[in-house]
């Protein structure tokens, strides 16, 4: 089998759209992704588009329609919050099956502002605020607040994740905040479900990501120079856990995919130089370090108190800004995350830049649960 | 907020006693909430005979072990610990916050999700591993489109 080389890759500037349509922002990103490879769409072989909100109306071939008709394979994918990753893994099976040898993979997301999760509705009576809590903040609490019954974990060591990811995003000029918070000012924000406040939440925006993935063989004809490895390519659902129906697991899942995504790299967590993952609250963001092995179990607070995972750190954890203050456009998430890699492994990622970083892992989850993990290494 | 504790209370204390007057003419909030003409409402669980993993809600194949049609009826306890929780200050519109959204793992079995009443909103006042018990009552005076009522149970400390 081929290996899998990222060629192009961009995100747009987070942000939000009122005035345009989901195509719009998605023809963006796939035409700088483009740009990016040197190539054009006439050169694309296939193409796969991730997208929620309009997951019913043919997102990808309303891109197409922007930016060239050349009647391409097209597949549209929803995956909750692992939309784009799995667009980008769908890409990277096809030329890993050497059906093709350059194809697109495009993530876009308009949002609305507010709460995201369980309303209700169905029949009956809603359940929200008397079965307990649906809402994205308050699960991802529950799951925060677990990791607190078993280690000790603090309301301020959640909230220090939120400093630090602020903080990075401040060196992210395609960051929708770029704004420095305080441990004070994280703590006594609104507090929306404890121990999340306000600013622990991640920002729901607009926004787009694209990458075009070619295959060893295009790769060594275009030029390797800024080719990025696709070293692997994980995905895993939700295996069967005790509390299962009551708390939408988000560790056995990225358990699973972690030990997929080393096993087919050939690699440890300590041959990782930089992690984005799935801070879609700042509880979740601790959990991860154990899930993905950057610490033993019951050391992640430990991680955060002693600037592990800081820029300049051990191994540094969402020197983007994290979704938390880079911003969360659901589908587009996934293939922001491998730029981001990719800008690092090639050098160009500015004054965030991980010094000498060889090789980047991505990680989302989306609940319900689908949770994609990519290794990525400088060719 | 302190104010608007007392008030839950007195609301619940109200619920406590519309339920004591019957069950007659309410529904339950969820299929797993089991509303007899006569005697004490249960939550019920569906149990796999082969590996014993507890379900919510009917269904003929366990996700755990993957035995077809091994299920078998449950009465839950009303007793249990807590595991998890969150206290909610923002929720939809129409929704009194703050509430506890609590995760309790039954004595015997099953673990489920609902508001843990009568204790006041605050992380000092909630311990994990706390021991509560299930209590039922009117759904909050929650009516569907019909204007039928509703019961629903709560967690409360032991
Ligand atoms: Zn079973």
């Amino acid at each position: 089998m081929s290996d899998v080389y990222v060629l192009g890759v961009d995100m747009i500037k987070f942000g939000r759209f009122p005035g345009r349509t989901v195509p719009n922002i998605g023809a963006e990103a796939a035409l700088m992704a483009l740009d990016d490879a040197g190539l054009t769409i006439k050169d694309m072989q296939a193409m796969y588009c991730g997208n929620l909100g309009q997951a019913n109306a043919m997102v990808g071939q309303r891109i197409l329609q922007e930016i060239g008709q050349t009647g391409i394979p097209v597949v549209n994918c929803a995956n909750a919050c692992a939309t784009g990753a799995t667009a980008f893994r769908e890409a990277w099976m096809s030329i890993k099956a050497e059906m093709y040898d350059v194809v697109l993979a495009v993530g876009v997301e308009q949002m609305g502002k507010g709460l995201l999760g369980g309303a209700g509705g169905g029949d009956g009576i809603p359940k929200e605020g008397l079965l307990g809590s649906g809402t994205m903040p308050c699960v991802f609490a529950e799951a925060g607040m677990e990791h607190s019954s078993k280690y000790g974990t603090t309301f301020e060591q959640f909230a220090k994740i939120s400093v630090k990811n602020h903080h990075h995003s401040t060196l992210n000029p395609k960051a929708m905040y770029q704004i420095e918070t305080p441990l004070d000012d994280v703590m006594n924000a609104e507090m929306i479900s404890y121990p999340n406040t306000k600013l622990m939440c991640s920002v729901n925006v607009d926004g787009s990501a694209a990458a075009v993935l070619v295959s060893e063989k295009k790769a060594k004809e275009l030029g390797m120079q800024r080719a990025i490895k696709v070293r692997a390519s994980a995905l895993a659902s939700d295996p069967y856990t005790d509390r299962d129906l009551v708390m939408p697991d988000v560790n056995a899942c990225t358990r699973l995919a972690a030990a997929d995504a080393y096993e087919q790299a050939g690699l440890g967590a300590e041959d990782i130089n930089l992690v984005e993952l799935h801070d879609c609250f700042a509880t979740a963001e601790m959990l991860h370090y154990e899930n993905l092995g950057l610490c033993k179990d019951g050391e992640a607070g430990m991680m955060i108190d002693e600037g592990h995972v800081e820029l300049g750190g051990k191994i540094p954890v969402n020197v983007s800004g994290g979704l938390l203050s880079k911003g969360h456009p659901l589908g587009a998430t996934g293939i922001a995350n491998i730029y981001e890699v990719c800008s690092h492994l090639r050098g160009e990622a500015g004054k965030r830049q991980v010094d000498g970083a060889r090789i980047g892992m991505t990680h989302v989850i989306g609940l319900g649960t689908a949770c994609a993990i990519h290794i990525l290494e400088k060719s | 907020m302190y104010l608007n504790y007392k008030k839950n209370l007195f609301q619940c204390y109200l619920k406590h006693k519309y339920f004591y007057g019957g069950n007659k003419n309410m529904l339950p909030a969820v299929d797993y909430l089991i509303v007899p003409d006569k005697g004490d409402p249960y939550l019920e669980g569906h149990k796999c005979n082969v590996c014993e993993a507890i379900f919510l809600g009917e269904r003929t194949v366990c996700s755990k072990c993957f035995a077809r049609d091994k299920m078998s009826k449950v009465k839950l306890s009303n007793n249990g610990t807590l595991y998890s929780y969150s206290i909610v200050y923002r929720s939809f519109p129409g929704i009194d916050v703050p509430y506890i959204s609590a995760l309790v793992d039954l004595e015997d079995g099953g673990t489920v999700k609902g508001n843990l009443i009568n204790v006041e909103p605050d992380p000092d006042n909630v311990d994990f591993g706390m021991k509560v018990k299930v209590v039922y009552g009117d759904a909050l005076g929650r009516k569907d489109k019909d204007g039928n009522s509703y019961m629903s149970y709560f967690f409360e400390p032991a």
